[in-house]
Protein backbone atom coordinates (compact mmCIF):
# COMPACT_ATOMS: atom_id res chain seq x y z
CA UNK A 1 0.00 0.00 0.00
CA UNK A 2 2.97 2.26 0.61
CA UNK A 3 4.69 1.68 -2.04
CA UNK A 4 2.09 2.03 -3.82
CA UNK A 5 1.16 5.16 -2.63
CA UNK A 6 4.91 6.62 -3.07
CA UNK A 7 4.89 5.44 -6.76
CA UNK A 8 2.08 7.38 -7.33
CA UNK A 9 2.84 10.50 -5.89
CA UNK A 10 6.14 10.46 -8.08
CA UNK A 11 4.50 10.04 -11.07
CA UNK A 12 1.96 12.89 -10.17
CA UNK A 13 5.18 15.01 -9.45
CA UNK A 14 6.69 13.70 -12.65
CA UNK A 15 3.54 14.56 -14.50
CA UNK A 16 3.42 18.03 -13.10
CA UNK A 17 6.50 18.55 -13.90
CA UNK A 18 6.37 17.52 -17.34
CA UNK A 19 3.36 19.92 -17.49
CA UNK A 20 5.84 22.68 -17.33
CA UNK A 21 7.39 21.56 -20.70
CA UNK A 22 10.53 22.90 -22.12
CA UNK A 23 10.00 26.82 -21.33
CA UNK A 24 12.57 28.04 -18.97
CA UNK A 25 10.26 30.25 -17.58
CA UNK A 26 7.27 28.84 -16.50
CA UNK A 27 5.63 32.21 -14.97
CA UNK A 28 5.36 33.44 -18.31
CA UNK A 29 4.10 31.26 -19.92
CA UNK A 30 0.79 32.22 -20.64
CA UNK A 31 1.80 35.49 -20.73
CA UNK A 32 1.81 35.68 -24.73
CA UNK A 33 -2.07 35.05 -24.85
CA UNK A 34 -2.73 37.96 -22.43
CA UNK A 35 0.07 40.53 -23.58
CA UNK A 36 -2.31 40.27 -27.49
CA UNK A 37 -5.73 40.56 -25.65
CA UNK A 38 -4.06 43.77 -23.93
CA UNK A 39 -3.10 45.26 -27.06
CA UNK A 40 -6.50 44.40 -28.51
CA UNK A 41 -8.75 46.19 -26.05
CA UNK A 42 -6.14 49.41 -25.15
CA UNK A 43 -6.34 50.37 -28.77
CA UNK A 44 -9.25 52.50 -28.65
CA UNK A 45 -9.08 56.31 -27.56
CA UNK A 46 -5.37 56.24 -25.36
CA UNK A 47 -5.40 52.85 -24.30
CA UNK A 48 -5.37 50.72 -20.90
CA UNK A 49 -2.36 51.28 -19.23
CA UNK A 50 -1.53 48.47 -16.59
CA UNK A 51 1.09 50.43 -14.33
CA UNK A 52 3.19 48.09 -12.30
CA UNK A 53 5.51 48.49 -9.26
CA UNK A 54 8.34 46.81 -7.66
CA UNK A 55 7.97 45.22 -4.00
CA UNK A 56 9.07 48.02 -1.90
CA UNK A 57 6.89 50.73 -0.73
CA UNK A 58 8.40 53.54 -2.58
CA UNK A 59 8.42 52.04 -5.99
CA UNK A 60 4.87 51.38 -5.24
CA UNK A 61 3.62 54.90 -3.95
CA UNK A 62 5.31 56.37 -7.53
CA UNK A 63 3.40 53.50 -8.98
CA UNK A 64 0.08 55.74 -7.59
CA UNK A 65 1.19 58.54 -8.93
CA UNK A 66 2.06 57.80 -12.12
CA UNK A 67 -1.93 56.00 -11.86
CA UNK A 68 -3.38 59.00 -10.30
CA UNK A 69 -1.61 61.55 -13.30
CA UNK A 70 -2.74 59.28 -16.31
CA UNK A 71 -6.54 58.64 -15.36
CA UNK A 72 -7.02 62.47 -14.38
CA UNK A 73 -6.15 62.87 -18.04
CA UNK A 74 -8.51 60.60 -19.11
CA UNK A 75 -6.47 57.32 -18.90
CA UNK A 76 -8.07 54.21 -18.17
CA UNK A 77 -5.56 52.90 -15.84
CA UNK A 78 -5.25 49.49 -14.15
CA UNK A 79 -2.62 48.19 -11.14
CA UNK A 80 -0.32 45.40 -10.83
CA UNK A 81 1.27 46.67 -7.85
CA UNK A 82 4.12 44.91 -5.41
CA UNK A 83 5.20 42.34 -8.39
CA UNK A 84 8.91 41.67 -7.21
CA UNK A 85 12.19 42.73 -8.31
CA UNK A 86 13.29 43.90 -11.17
CA UNK A 87 14.45 39.87 -12.07
CA UNK A 88 10.99 39.86 -11.92
CA UNK A 89 8.81 42.66 -13.79
CA UNK A 90 11.35 43.56 -16.73
CA UNK A 91 10.01 40.47 -18.28
CA UNK A 92 6.40 41.27 -17.40
CA UNK A 93 7.13 44.70 -19.49
CA UNK A 94 8.53 42.71 -22.25
CA UNK A 95 5.47 40.30 -22.73
CA UNK A 96 2.88 43.20 -22.29
CA UNK A 97 1.63 41.92 -18.39
CA UNK A 98 2.38 45.00 -17.36
CA UNK A 99 2.86 48.68 -19.89
CA UNK A 100 4.40 51.04 -17.20
CA UNK A 101 6.47 51.04 -14.00
CA UNK A 102 8.64 53.41 -12.14
CA UNK A 103 12.15 52.86 -12.73
CA UNK A 104 15.44 54.02 -11.39
CA UNK A 105 18.15 54.94 -14.46
CA UNK A 106 21.65 53.60 -13.06
CA UNK A 107 19.80 50.14 -11.91
CA UNK A 108 17.80 49.72 -14.57
CA UNK A 109 20.95 50.48 -17.38
CA UNK A 110 22.72 47.80 -14.85
CA UNK A 111 20.48 45.26 -16.07
CA UNK A 112 20.57 45.75 -19.48
CA UNK A 113 24.14 46.17 -19.81
CA UNK A 114 26.25 44.92 -17.07
CA UNK A 115 29.52 46.14 -18.49
CA UNK A 116 28.49 50.03 -18.77
CA UNK A 117 30.28 52.37 -16.53
CA UNK A 118 28.28 55.42 -16.85
CA UNK A 119 28.04 57.34 -13.42
CA UNK A 120 26.48 60.73 -13.99
CA UNK A 121 22.58 61.55 -14.19
CA UNK A 122 23.16 62.55 -17.89
CA UNK A 123 25.46 59.50 -18.68
CA UNK A 124 23.53 57.05 -17.72
CA UNK A 125 20.12 58.65 -19.37
CA UNK A 126 21.76 59.19 -22.45
CA UNK A 127 23.11 55.22 -23.11
CA UNK A 128 19.64 53.65 -21.60
CA UNK A 129 17.71 54.09 -25.25
CA UNK A 130 20.69 52.50 -26.69
CA UNK A 131 20.58 49.31 -24.58
CA UNK A 132 16.72 49.05 -23.83
CA UNK A 133 14.79 46.40 -25.82
CA UNK A 134 12.96 48.24 -29.00
CA UNK A 135 9.42 47.58 -27.16
CA UNK A 136 10.45 49.38 -24.20
CA UNK A 137 11.30 53.41 -23.75
CA UNK A 138 12.18 55.96 -20.97
CA UNK A 139 9.98 59.07 -20.84
CA UNK A 140 11.68 62.67 -18.88
CA UNK A 141 14.02 61.39 -15.54
CA UNK A 142 12.87 63.52 -12.51
CA UNK A 143 15.50 64.56 -10.51
CA UNK A 144 14.02 62.45 -7.46
CA UNK A 145 17.36 60.25 -6.40
CA UNK A 146 16.69 57.01 -5.10
CA UNK A 147 20.37 54.95 -4.71
CA UNK A 148 20.94 52.18 -2.64
CA UNK A 149 23.22 52.61 -0.06
CA UNK A 150 25.66 50.90 2.41
CA UNK A 151 23.99 52.39 5.52
CA UNK A 152 25.37 51.99 9.02
CA UNK A 153 24.09 53.27 12.46
CA UNK A 154 25.93 56.55 14.21
CA UNK A 155 27.69 54.23 16.94
CA UNK A 156 28.90 51.72 14.09
CA UNK A 157 30.53 54.64 11.96
CA UNK A 158 32.31 56.22 15.17
CA UNK A 159 33.67 52.83 16.59
CA UNK A 160 35.16 52.38 12.64
CA UNK A 161 35.52 55.86 11.70
CA UNK A 162 33.40 54.63 8.39
CA UNK A 163 32.64 57.70 5.84
CA UNK A 164 33.09 55.85 2.77
CA UNK A 165 32.11 52.57 1.87
CA UNK A 166 35.95 52.03 0.98
CA UNK A 167 36.55 52.45 4.94
CA UNK A 168 34.84 49.22 5.40
CA UNK A 169 37.28 46.97 3.57
CA UNK A 170 39.58 46.68 7.00
CA UNK A 171 36.67 46.08 9.50
CA UNK A 172 33.92 44.12 6.84
CA UNK A 173 35.24 40.96 7.97
CA UNK A 174 34.08 41.78 11.37
CA UNK A 175 30.25 42.98 10.43
CA UNK A 176 27.23 41.34 9.34
CA UNK A 177 25.72 42.63 6.36
CA UNK A 178 21.44 43.17 5.71
CA UNK A 179 19.72 42.82 2.21
CA UNK A 180 17.57 41.37 -0.16
CA UNK A 181 17.99 37.48 -1.60
CA UNK A 182 18.83 39.36 -4.98
CA UNK A 183 21.67 41.49 -3.45
CA UNK A 184 23.87 38.46 -3.40
CA UNK A 185 24.20 38.28 -6.88
CA UNK A 186 23.89 41.16 -8.40
CA UNK A 187 26.53 43.64 -10.19
CA UNK A 188 25.82 45.92 -7.53
CA UNK A 189 25.50 43.98 -5.17
CA UNK A 190 28.08 41.47 -2.88
CA UNK A 191 30.01 41.18 -6.44
CA UNK A 192 30.57 44.95 -6.88
CA UNK A 193 31.61 45.65 -3.20
CA UNK A 194 34.26 42.92 -3.47
CA UNK A 195 35.22 44.09 -6.88
CA UNK A 196 35.39 47.43 -6.57
CA UNK A 197 36.45 48.32 -3.04
CA UNK A 198 37.44 44.86 -1.44
CA UNK A 199 34.94 44.77 0.86
CA UNK A 200 33.95 40.89 1.48
CA UNK A 201 31.77 40.94 5.03
CA UNK A 202 31.35 37.92 7.65
CA UNK A 203 27.95 37.21 6.35
CA UNK A 204 25.44 38.38 4.16
CA UNK A 205 21.93 38.30 5.72
CA UNK A 206 19.48 37.56 3.27
CA UNK A 207 16.28 39.65 4.29
CA UNK A 208 14.15 42.12 2.28
CA UNK A 209 14.30 45.05 0.14
CA UNK A 210 14.98 47.83 2.87
CA UNK A 211 12.00 46.60 4.20
CA UNK A 212 10.76 46.43 8.28
CA UNK A 213 12.84 43.20 8.22
CA UNK A 214 16.59 45.18 7.24
CA UNK A 215 15.29 48.20 9.12
CA UNK A 216 14.61 46.54 12.37
CA UNK A 217 17.70 44.24 12.31
CA UNK A 218 19.71 47.37 11.43
CA UNK A 219 18.32 49.07 14.59
CA UNK A 220 18.33 46.06 16.45
CA UNK A 221 22.18 44.66 15.83
CA UNK A 222 21.22 41.89 14.25
CA UNK A 223 23.23 43.25 11.52
CA UNK A 224 25.50 46.07 11.22
CA UNK A 225 25.42 47.40 7.95
CA UNK A 226 22.37 47.32 5.57
CA UNK A 227 21.77 47.93 1.74
CA UNK A 228 18.94 50.65 2.52
CA UNK A 229 17.92 53.20 -0.26
CA UNK A 230 18.22 56.59 0.29
CA UNK A 231 15.03 58.14 0.81
CA UNK A 232 14.08 55.43 3.26
CA UNK A 233 12.87 57.95 6.51
CA UNK A 234 14.05 55.70 8.77
CA UNK A 235 17.96 56.51 8.39
CA UNK A 236 16.78 60.28 9.55
CA UNK A 237 15.11 59.30 12.24
CA UNK A 238 17.29 56.65 13.55
CA UNK A 239 20.36 59.33 12.91
CA UNK A 240 21.89 56.46 10.40
CA UNK A 241 25.05 57.38 8.24
CA UNK A 242 24.48 56.33 4.70
CA UNK A 243 28.01 55.43 3.84
CA UNK A 244 29.75 57.65 0.84
CA UNK A 245 30.69 55.97 -2.36
CA UNK A 246 33.38 57.69 -4.14
CA UNK A 247 34.38 54.59 -7.11
CA UNK A 248 30.50 55.09 -7.91
CA UNK A 249 30.09 51.47 -6.94
CA UNK A 250 26.11 53.00 -7.31
CA UNK A 251 25.38 54.88 -10.45
CA UNK A 252 22.73 57.83 -10.71
CA UNK A 253 19.71 56.47 -9.96
CA UNK A 254 16.84 58.81 -11.10
CA UNK A 255 12.90 58.14 -11.25
CA UNK A 256 12.08 57.72 -14.83
CA UNK A 257 8.78 56.07 -16.51
CA UNK A 258 9.52 52.84 -17.85
CA UNK A 259 6.83 52.46 -20.46
CA UNK A 260 5.89 50.19 -23.78
CA UNK A 261 6.60 52.56 -26.30
CA UNK A 262 3.18 51.24 -27.99
CA UNK A 263 1.27 52.29 -25.33
CA UNK A 264 3.45 56.27 -24.81
CA UNK A 265 0.82 58.15 -26.62
CA UNK A 266 1.46 61.61 -26.63
CA UNK A 267 -1.09 61.99 -23.55
CA UNK A 268 0.48 59.19 -21.71
CA UNK A 269 4.21 60.71 -22.26
CA UNK A 270 3.19 64.13 -21.40
CA UNK A 271 1.29 63.39 -18.39
CA UNK A 272 4.18 61.46 -16.75
CA UNK A 273 6.70 64.00 -18.01
CA UNK A 274 4.77 66.56 -15.88
CA UNK A 275 4.91 64.02 -12.84
CA UNK A 276 9.04 63.92 -13.05
CA UNK A 277 9.15 68.16 -14.26
CA UNK A 278 7.81 68.38 -10.31
CA UNK A 279 9.53 65.14 -8.54
CA UNK A 280 13.04 65.57 -6.80
CA UNK A 281 14.56 63.68 -3.84
CA UNK A 282 13.14 66.03 -1.04
CA UNK A 283 10.13 65.43 -2.30
CA UNK A 284 9.80 62.09 -2.97
CA UNK A 285 11.05 61.48 0.71
CA UNK A 286 8.83 63.27 2.51
CA UNK A 287 6.01 61.54 0.64
CA UNK A 288 7.66 58.12 1.34
CA UNK A 289 7.60 59.43 5.09
CA UNK A 290 3.79 59.59 5.19
CA UNK A 291 3.35 56.28 4.01
CA UNK A 292 6.56 54.14 5.71
CA UNK A 293 6.03 56.20 9.19
CA UNK A 294 2.38 57.94 9.15
CA UNK A 295 1.34 54.81 7.68
CA UNK A 296 -0.97 56.75 5.00
CA UNK A 297 -2.64 54.59 2.10
CA UNK A 298 -0.15 55.27 -0.97
CA UNK A 299 -3.16 56.15 -2.86
CA UNK A 300 -4.00 59.05 -1.07
CA UNK A 301 -0.81 60.52 -0.64
CA UNK A 302 -0.34 60.23 -4.59
CA UNK A 303 -3.52 61.76 -4.85
CA UNK A 304 -3.05 64.44 -2.11
CA UNK A 305 0.68 65.38 -3.85
CA UNK A 306 -0.74 65.27 -7.46
CA UNK A 307 -3.69 67.61 -6.19
CA UNK A 308 -1.54 69.99 -4.58
CA UNK A 309 1.19 70.31 -7.58
CA UNK A 310 -2.21 71.03 -9.38
CA UNK A 311 -1.30 67.40 -11.56
CA UNK A 312 -4.30 65.87 -10.50
CA UNK B 1 12.26 22.66 -16.91
CA UNK B 2 13.33 18.99 -16.02
CA UNK B 3 16.41 19.28 -18.06
CA UNK B 4 17.04 22.55 -16.18
CA UNK B 5 16.58 20.85 -12.40
CA UNK B 6 18.33 17.95 -13.59
CA UNK B 7 21.01 20.19 -14.44
CA UNK B 8 21.17 21.95 -11.21
CA UNK B 9 21.21 19.40 -9.32
CA UNK B 10 24.11 17.22 -11.05
CA UNK B 11 26.27 20.86 -10.20
CA UNK B 12 28.36 19.52 -7.75
CA UNK B 13 28.59 23.10 -6.92
CA UNK B 14 25.17 22.90 -5.41
CA UNK B 15 26.53 19.88 -3.06
CA UNK B 16 29.53 21.77 -0.72
CA UNK B 17 29.35 24.57 1.56
CA UNK B 18 26.59 27.09 3.74
CA UNK B 19 24.30 27.24 0.39
CA UNK B 20 24.69 23.48 -0.64
CA UNK B 21 22.20 21.34 -0.42
CA UNK B 22 23.58 19.43 2.58
CA UNK B 23 23.58 21.95 4.17
CA UNK B 24 20.25 22.98 3.46
CA UNK B 25 19.04 19.20 4.15
CA UNK B 26 20.53 19.45 7.25
CA UNK B 27 18.53 22.62 8.46
CA UNK B 28 15.07 21.67 7.04
CA UNK B 29 15.27 18.17 8.72
CA UNK B 30 16.72 20.34 11.92
CA UNK B 31 13.51 23.06 11.96
CA UNK B 32 11.07 20.15 11.22
CA UNK B 33 12.00 17.67 13.51
CA UNK B 34 12.34 20.48 16.28
CA UNK B 35 8.48 21.45 15.38
CA UNK B 36 7.35 18.59 15.68
CA UNK B 37 9.17 17.37 18.87
CA UNK B 38 7.98 20.09 21.21
CA UNK B 39 4.36 19.73 19.92
CA UNK B 40 4.48 16.24 20.12
CA UNK B 41 5.61 17.18 24.23
CA UNK B 42 2.81 20.07 24.10
CA UNK B 43 -0.21 17.78 22.50
CA UNK B 44 0.08 14.36 23.52
CA UNK B 45 -0.14 14.27 26.79
CA UNK B 46 -2.85 16.97 25.99
CA UNK B 47 -4.79 14.59 23.90
CA UNK B 48 -4.30 11.72 26.68
CA UNK B 49 -6.05 13.35 29.02
CA UNK B 50 -9.00 15.36 26.87
CA UNK B 51 -9.69 11.74 25.38
CA UNK B 52 -9.29 10.19 28.68
CA UNK B 53 -11.07 12.71 30.95
CA UNK B 54 -13.60 13.77 28.36
CA UNK B 55 -12.62 17.12 30.08
CA UNK B 56 -11.66 20.47 28.13
CA UNK B 57 -12.89 18.78 24.82
CA UNK B 58 -13.91 22.58 23.68
CA UNK B 59 -9.63 22.89 23.56
CA UNK B 60 -9.63 20.40 20.48
CA UNK B 61 -12.88 21.95 19.27
CA UNK B 62 -12.03 25.49 19.78
CA UNK B 63 -8.19 26.20 19.93
CA UNK B 64 -6.76 23.51 17.95
CA UNK B 65 -9.09 23.62 15.17
CA UNK B 66 -8.78 27.48 14.78
CA UNK B 67 -5.02 27.16 14.79
CA UNK B 68 -5.26 25.47 11.75
CA UNK B 69 -6.39 28.45 10.08
CA UNK B 70 -3.44 30.84 11.83
CA UNK B 71 -1.79 32.34 8.46
CA UNK B 72 1.80 31.48 9.05
CA UNK B 73 4.14 33.63 6.93
CA UNK B 74 2.03 36.82 8.58
CA UNK B 75 2.25 35.63 11.78
CA UNK B 76 6.36 34.64 11.58
CA UNK B 77 7.21 38.60 10.40
CA UNK B 78 5.03 40.02 12.95
CA UNK B 79 6.92 37.93 15.84
CA UNK B 80 10.11 38.32 14.18
CA UNK B 81 9.57 42.21 13.85
CA UNK B 82 8.06 42.08 17.67
CA UNK B 83 11.20 40.62 19.31
CA UNK B 84 13.96 42.17 17.28
CA UNK B 85 14.42 44.43 19.81
CA UNK B 86 14.73 42.16 22.49
CA UNK B 87 17.12 39.14 21.34
CA UNK B 88 20.20 40.26 19.92
CA UNK B 89 21.35 37.14 18.42
CA UNK B 90 19.96 34.90 15.33
CA UNK B 91 17.38 33.78 17.64
CA UNK B 92 15.25 36.53 17.36
CA UNK B 93 15.03 34.31 13.76
CA UNK B 94 14.23 30.47 14.76
CA UNK B 95 12.14 31.38 17.80
CA UNK B 96 9.74 32.72 15.79
CA UNK B 97 10.49 30.17 13.22
CA UNK B 98 9.69 27.48 15.27
CA UNK B 99 6.73 29.21 17.28
CA UNK B 100 5.07 28.92 13.63
CA UNK B 101 5.89 25.55 13.14
CA UNK B 102 4.78 24.23 16.75
CA UNK B 103 1.31 25.94 15.93
CA UNK B 104 0.99 24.41 12.37
CA UNK B 105 1.86 20.77 14.22
CA UNK B 106 -0.14 21.07 17.29
CA UNK B 107 -3.64 20.73 15.85
CA UNK B 108 -3.00 17.27 14.08
CA UNK B 109 -1.30 15.65 16.59
CA UNK B 110 -3.95 16.77 19.28
CA UNK B 111 -6.98 16.40 17.91
CA UNK B 112 -5.87 12.48 16.17
CA UNK B 113 -4.78 11.62 20.08
CA UNK B 114 -7.76 12.68 21.39
CA UNK B 115 -9.93 11.24 18.81
CA UNK B 116 -8.24 7.90 18.64
CA UNK B 117 -8.25 7.78 23.19
CA UNK B 118 -11.77 8.90 22.97
CA UNK B 119 -12.59 6.35 20.20
CA UNK B 120 -11.98 3.37 22.06
CA UNK B 121 -15.00 1.16 22.77
CA UNK B 122 -16.36 1.36 26.28
CA UNK B 123 -16.40 -2.64 26.32
CA UNK B 124 -12.91 -2.37 25.85
CA UNK B 125 -11.99 -0.03 28.97
CA UNK B 126 -14.72 -1.58 30.87
CA UNK B 127 -12.90 -4.89 30.48
CA UNK B 128 -9.48 -3.09 31.56
CA UNK B 129 -11.21 -1.23 34.96
CA UNK B 130 -12.65 -4.73 35.34
CA UNK B 131 -9.80 -6.38 35.45
CA UNK B 132 -8.86 -4.06 38.21
CA UNK B 133 -6.66 -1.19 36.07
CA UNK B 134 -5.95 1.89 37.56
CA UNK B 135 -7.04 5.05 35.42
CA UNK B 136 -3.65 5.49 34.43
CA UNK B 137 -3.20 1.80 33.15
CA UNK B 138 -5.96 2.02 31.44
CA UNK B 139 -5.02 4.98 29.68
CA UNK B 140 -1.24 3.68 29.24
CA UNK B 141 -1.48 0.38 28.42
CA UNK B 142 -4.70 -0.31 26.79
CA UNK B 143 -6.31 3.16 25.21
CA UNK B 144 -2.92 4.40 24.09
CA UNK B 145 -2.34 1.36 22.42
CA UNK B 146 -5.78 0.85 20.81
CA UNK B 147 -5.33 4.59 19.84
CA UNK B 148 -1.66 4.60 18.26
CA UNK B 149 -2.46 4.23 14.49
CA UNK B 150 -4.61 7.50 14.86
CA UNK B 151 -2.01 9.26 17.06
CA UNK B 152 0.67 8.29 14.42
CA UNK B 153 -1.09 9.50 11.87
CA UNK B 154 -1.43 13.19 13.14
CA UNK B 155 2.03 12.97 13.70
CA UNK B 156 2.60 11.90 10.13
CA UNK B 157 0.33 15.11 9.41
CA UNK B 158 2.15 17.26 12.05
CA UNK B 159 5.31 15.99 10.13
CA UNK B 160 4.52 16.85 6.40
CA UNK B 161 3.02 19.96 7.31
CA UNK B 162 6.16 20.82 8.91
CA UNK B 163 8.70 20.03 5.97
CA UNK B 164 6.93 21.32 3.22
CA UNK B 165 6.56 25.04 5.76
CA UNK B 166 9.26 25.34 6.67
CA UNK B 167 10.18 26.95 3.90
CA UNK B 168 8.71 30.12 4.97
CA UNK B 169 11.36 30.17 7.48
CA UNK B 170 14.13 31.35 4.65
CA UNK B 171 11.89 34.56 4.03
CA UNK B 172 13.27 35.90 7.85
CA UNK B 173 16.79 35.23 6.64
CA UNK B 174 17.18 31.56 8.34
CA UNK B 175 18.22 28.55 5.67
CA UNK B 176 16.68 25.57 4.52
CA UNK B 177 14.80 23.96 1.08
CA UNK B 178 13.46 27.56 1.56
CA UNK B 179 16.16 29.49 0.75
CA UNK B 180 16.52 27.89 -2.82
CA UNK B 181 12.93 28.48 -3.35
CA UNK B 182 12.87 32.51 -2.22
CA UNK B 183 16.58 33.40 -3.33
CA UNK B 184 15.60 31.76 -6.92
CA UNK B 185 12.37 34.04 -6.98
CA UNK B 186 14.14 36.85 -6.03
CA UNK B 187 17.08 36.19 -8.13
CA UNK B 188 15.19 34.72 -10.93
CA UNK B 189 16.85 31.29 -10.82
CA UNK B 190 14.38 29.35 -12.17
CA UNK B 191 15.73 25.83 -11.87
CA UNK B 192 17.43 26.97 -8.57
CA UNK B 193 13.45 27.67 -7.51
CA UNK B 194 11.78 24.35 -8.76
CA UNK B 195 14.51 22.34 -7.37
CA UNK B 196 14.38 23.58 -4.01
CA UNK B 197 10.52 22.71 -4.59
CA UNK B 198 11.36 19.47 -5.57
CA UNK B 199 14.00 18.80 -2.52
CA UNK B 200 11.07 19.83 0.00
CA UNK B 201 8.24 17.23 -1.72
CA UNK B 202 11.42 14.36 -2.16
CA UNK B 203 11.51 15.27 1.76
CA UNK B 204 8.04 15.14 2.68
CA UNK B 205 7.82 12.06 0.57
CA UNK B 206 10.62 10.29 2.76
CA UNK B 207 9.84 11.22 5.96
CA UNK B 208 6.10 10.17 5.27
CA UNK B 209 7.11 6.72 4.29
CA UNK B 210 9.72 6.66 7.98
CA UNK B 211 6.86 7.40 9.82
CA UNK B 212 4.79 4.82 7.74
CA UNK B 213 7.00 2.19 7.97
CA UNK B 214 7.46 3.20 11.86
CA UNK B 215 3.74 2.56 12.23
CA UNK B 216 3.94 -0.90 11.24
CA UNK B 217 6.56 -1.69 13.72
CA UNK B 218 4.78 -0.13 16.60
CA UNK B 219 1.37 -0.54 16.04
CA UNK B 220 0.30 -3.96 17.78
CA UNK B 221 -0.90 -6.25 15.20
CA UNK B 222 -4.02 -7.33 17.01
CA UNK B 223 -4.85 -3.17 16.83
CA UNK B 224 -3.71 -2.79 12.97
CA UNK B 225 -5.85 -5.70 11.98
CA UNK B 226 -2.83 -7.77 10.24
CA UNK B 227 -2.85 -10.13 12.59
CA UNK B 228 -6.25 -11.46 11.26
CA UNK B 229 -5.72 -11.74 8.15
CA UNK B 230 -4.75 -15.29 7.13
CA UNK B 231 -1.51 -15.06 5.51
CA UNK B 232 1.18 -17.26 6.08
CA UNK B 233 3.92 -14.69 6.55
CA UNK B 234 1.75 -13.13 9.12
CA UNK B 235 1.02 -16.43 11.64
CA UNK B 236 4.30 -16.00 13.83
CA UNK B 237 2.47 -12.01 14.28
CA UNK B 238 -1.02 -13.46 15.17
CA UNK B 239 0.67 -15.72 17.78
CA UNK B 240 2.77 -13.04 19.15
CA UNK B 241 -0.43 -10.90 18.90
CA UNK B 242 -2.29 -13.60 21.13
CA UNK B 243 0.74 -14.49 23.63
CA UNK B 244 0.30 -10.77 24.00
CA UNK B 245 -3.09 -10.55 25.63
CA UNK B 246 -2.98 -13.57 27.18
CA UNK B 247 -1.18 -12.18 30.18
CA UNK B 248 -4.22 -10.07 30.84
CA UNK B 249 -6.71 -13.01 30.70
CA UNK B 250 -4.35 -14.90 33.36
CA UNK B 251 -4.29 -11.63 35.50
CA UNK B 252 -8.29 -11.63 35.65
CA UNK B 253 -8.33 -15.15 36.33
CA UNK B 254 -5.65 -15.34 39.19
CA UNK B 255 -8.09 -11.86 41.16
CA UNK B 256 -10.82 -14.18 40.10
CA UNK B 257 -9.44 -17.02 42.26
Amino acid sequence: MMRFRVLAGTIALAAALAACGSSSNPVGSTSGASAAAGSASGSASGGVITVGSANFPENALLAEIYAGALSSKGVTVTKKLNIGSREAYIPGLQDGSIDLIPEYTGNLLAYFDKKSTATSAADVYAALPKVLPSTLKVLDQSQAEDKDAIVVTKETADKYKLTTIADLAAVAKDLVLGGPPEFETRVDGIPGLKEKYGVTFQQFKKLDAGGPLTINALKNGQVQAADVFTTDPSISTNGWVALGDPKSLYTAQNVVPLVNGAKASDAVSSALNAVSAKLDTKTLTGLVAQVVTDKKDPAVVAADWLKSSGLG
Amino acid sequence: MISSIVAWLGDPAHWQGPDGVPTHLREHVWYSLLAVVVAAAVALPAGLVIGHTGRGTFLVAGVANAMRAVPTLGLLILFVILLLPHIASDLVYLLPGEAVLVLLAVPPILTNTYAGVQNVPPEVRDAAAGMGMTPRGVLLRVELPCALPLVLSGVRAAVLQCVATATVLAYVSLGGFGRYIIDGQQQRDFPQMASGALLVAVLALLADGLLALLARFVVSPGVSGRAGRARPGHARALSRARGRFHPAHTLTTQELS
